[in-house]
């Protein structure tokens, strides 16, 4: 897989109020294969950060470049996963969504059919290829946005908040079954959180972004063997240094809130 | 781009499109390609307008089409906005209505003038009754539809706080099926539109904006026809935008039920 | 006509004894008014000729389906119909989903979209004759210029409806503008252009009725009826409504709802 280079990116929001700054001269490098996620409070420019890399958004200083190649719009070197439920498209299958971007690649119809199988065995949905989305529940649609993201290959993933949206029960299912999937496929990613613990369960390294104008404040790289913990004392102690540079000033008195959504 | 400076090129753009489609039209009725009867100029349709507007005579018109609309628009909502919350309240009474309008919504207005001309003669009675037809399934309809979705919620709330079956009545079911009121009588008040001037076409008297253009057409007197159209688009215009519009504003929007926009 | 409503209750067995039921209470109503329909006409309230009793309306509807008269006004209105309506299908929806993609399409198109729209469809009805003369030719224009406002109005919508996440989540999977439109952008604005097709088919169904009664045409339901009343045919008038009423249903129940059921419902876009 590949590595992530940026450098000095700036975003400027033009709103009818003026113009606010989204990001400003962000620079990092992502290793191949790393998993990085990316905390912050809302409003810190995380999810315009991942959207420039996506892409989606062109910043106005700075550049990007992904293996080197440098990143003009979108391109197919990337996936996305986005928060919202509503990313499938309701009038196909969950398997012809995730045959999507291998259609648009001019992938074969049994060829892509075969992949898109095997990416839905890999979330565990092998069971329901012919569903419509609208059968599935939160979770399982989410499965599906990853299948699809994974499908036709790319060699880095970029996930907003996916499982923002889910009860507390089922995002944990399925940051489990992400680090799974993540373990088999080796691809780098970037995955934007505002949950502290969600990010030292998953992240080789945390990148913490602080708004106004949105900055990288600091970063911490979480070493820990995989799978994770969540109960053990060095995974706590990760989640305490992350909302320590949050803001939270977690004492001994309130353990409670170590596991909760930093800005909920 | 700022929004303020697309919104302005939009409606820069818009007005040339107006004013192009114009010249369009003004390039063509002077070419003299065609018959002068058949496509006057924007002058003479003004003037025909004009004239007709201070003799007096489009006022009349006016006025007995919106006479026979009224007439049967607010026949329709007399008739239409009980039997609907009858309905939604009963199912007796749904179970005997529904068949009946389901099989009645189908047949359009204008396919009764010929019948209603045979039992009432030509004109207003006629006209409002044709009128009372369009208004009244779409009224009725969407009362019964907006009965039925007040929220149960509200219902048991205000059965808790005490309400009885009378004050559950006026206090919340009234109100909670209000938007769809109002959608019904906005869709009959444009449906009574559509049927007045046709049936004015169709079962002539000797006065109304439907009557007016069809009686130009034998004269070839386009102009007149014209003139009328956009005295009839101007008020249905009006009336959707300022009645219905600010009947709306006052209500179900600033409760929030309603979004503004679609999409 | 009642078929629409009886067929709620597909399933045999058990419920076959519900499924009577339900047919003898949506039969009742109109057992009531049919009866209440005979004993006006056979008191003689009205005169004969302008009520008459059912049976003769029905003898009317055999004798003139049998000679072949009926089917022929049917066959050649919903001919009329169809091809308006498909003008108006193409027409109106290549300009609605243009207003909706390209923002200067918009600007110019709406402004004069908004004028035409207010204006009831029949009172362009004489301008019409005037221009393009007696006939075919005048009711199938007005009937398609007339049903394409609806069909613009809601594919603009449609489109402008288009999620813009599914937008993003197709071009990050490669999508280029072309196979962008037709995978994400109209299937993601059917259900509102398919609302579109069936208010401009429903408009299209009204106006054609009175249509066909201005513009002369020598065949067609409108002018059955329009022509009946000359001679007080009161009995074939109602024979001809009565196959409106049914043409009418079964645009709405067998078309429309099929076409809605197999896509956008199927889809969970919109529920049934």
């Amino acid at each position: 897989m590949v590595p992530i280079e940026i450098r000095d990116v700036s975003l400027i929001y033009d709103t009818p109020g003026g113009k606010v700054p989204g990001v400003k001269e962000v620079s990092l490098n992502i290793g191949a294969s790393e998993f990085v996620c990316i905390v912050g409070p809302s409003g810190c420019g995380k999810s315009t950060l991942l959207n420039i890399i996506a892409g989606f958004l062109t910043p106005a200083a700075g550049e990007i470049r992904i293996g080197g190649k440098k990143v003009d719009g979108h391109g197919m070197d990337r996936g996305v996963v986005f928060q919202d439920f509503a990313q499938l498209f309701p009038w196909r299958t969950a398997l012809g969504n995730v045959a999507f971007g291998l259609e648009m690649k001019g992938v074969p119809k049994d060829e892509r059919e075969r992949i898109a199988h095997e990416q839905l065995r890999l979330v565990k949905l092998d069971k329901f290829t012919g569903s419509y989305p609208h059968h599935l529940s939160g979770g399982m649609q989410q499965r599906v946005a990853i299948a699809r993201a994974l499908a036709y290959n790319p060699s880095v993933l970029l996930m907003d908040e996916p499982f923002a949206a889910l009860d507390a029960l089922t995002r944990d299912d399925m940051q489990r079954l992400l680090a799974e999937v993540w373990r088999e496929t080796r691809k780098t990613v970037i995955y934007v959180t505002h949950n502290v613990s969600e990010a030292v369960y998953l992240a080789d390294r945390v990148i913490v972004m602080t708004p106004h104008p949105g900055t990288v404040k600091t970063e911490i790289r979480i070493p820990l063997p995989r799978p994770r913990n969540p109960l053990s004392v060095e995974f706590l102690d990760f989640q305490k240094e992350l909302l320590r540079h949050l803001g939270y000033e977690t004492g001994a008195g309130e353990p409670a809130k170590a596991n909760g959504k930093a800005n909920a | 781009m700022t929004e303020t400076k697309q919104s302005r090129r939009s409606l820069v753009r818009g007005t040339l499109a107006v004013l192009g489609a114009a010249a369009v039209y003004e390039a063509m009725a002077r070419s003299g390609y065609f018959a002068p009867a058949l496509l006057p100029t924007l002058p003479t349709i003004g003037r025909t307008l004009v004239a007709m507007v201070v003799d007096g005579s489009m006022l009349e018109h006016t006025a007995f089409t919106l006479y026979r609309v009224m007439f049967g628009f607010g026949l329709a909502v007399v008739v239409g906005l009980p039997l609907g919350i009858l309905m939604g309240r009963f199912q007796r009474v749904e179970n005997f209505f529904l068949p009946l309008v389901s099989a009645l919504m189908p047949i359009p207005s204008f396919a009764l003038v010929p019948l209603f001309m045979l039992w009432f003669g030509i004109g207003n009675l006629t006209t409002i009754l044709i009128v009372f037809y369009a208004a009244t399934f779409p009224m009725m309809f969407n009362t019964w539809s907006g009965v039925r979705s007040v929220n149960p919620l509200w219902l048991r709330a205000a059965g808790a706080m005490g309400a009885d079956e009378h004050k559950l009545f006026w206090k919340v079911i009234i109100p909670g099926a209000s938007p769809f009121i109002i959608t019904g009588m906005r869709q009959a008040f444009l449906r009574s539109w559509i049927a007045v001037v046709g049936a004015e076409m169709i079962a002539a008297s000797d006065w109304g904006l439907g009557w007016v253009i069809f009686d130009a057409k034998e004269f070839l007197n386009t102009d007149i026809m014209l003139a009328s159209l956009i005295v009839i688009g101007l008020i249905g215009f009006a009336f959707e935008r300022f009645v219905f519009g600010s009947l709306e504003r006052m209500t179900v929007l600033r409760w929030g039920m309603m979004r503004t926009a679609k999409g | 006509m009642q078929d629409a409503i009886t067929t709620v209750a597909v399933d045999r067995g058990p419920v076959l004894a519900e499924r009577w039921r339900l047919l003898a209470r949506t039969l009742f109503p109109f057992i009531v008014v049919a009866a209440i329909w005979e004993i006006i006409a056979w008191v003689g309230i009205f005169p004969r000729r302008l009520f008459p009793p059912l049976e003769e309306v029905a003898a009317s509807f055999v004798h003139l389906t049998m000679t072949g008269i009926l089917p022929r006004h049917a066959i050649e209105t919903i001919i009329r119909l169809l091809t308006g309506f498909a003008l108006a299908g193409v027409v109106g929806v290549t300009i609605g989903v243009l207003m909706g993609r390209s923002r200067r399409a918009e600007d110019i198109l709406l402004p004069l979209v908004s004028i035409g729209a207010p204006i009831p469809g029949l009172a362009y009805a004489p301008l019409f004759l005037l221009w393009f003369g007696l006939g075919n030719v005048s009711s199938v224009l007005l009937v398609g210029f007339v049903s394409a406002f609806p069909i613009i109005f809601n594919s603009w919508t449609g489109v402008k409806a288009v999620k813009e996440i599914w937008v993003r989540s197709a071009q990050a999977m490669g999508a280029d503008d072309r196979r962008l439109f037709s995978h994400v952008i109209l299937p993601g604005a059917l259900p509102y252009i398919l609302t579109g097709l069936r208010l401009g088919l429903a408009q299209a169904w009204r106006i054609l009725v009175a249509v066909e009664m201005l513009a002369a045409v020598p065949w067609g339901l409108g002018w059955l009826i329009f022509g009946a009343r000359k001679f007080l045919n009161t009995d074939a008038m109602l024979a001809g409504i009565v196959v409106i009423a049914v043409i009418g249903l079964a645009l709405e129940k067998l078309v429309f709802q099929k076409i809605e059921n197999y896509t956008v419902v199927r889809w969970g876009m919109i529920s049934s």
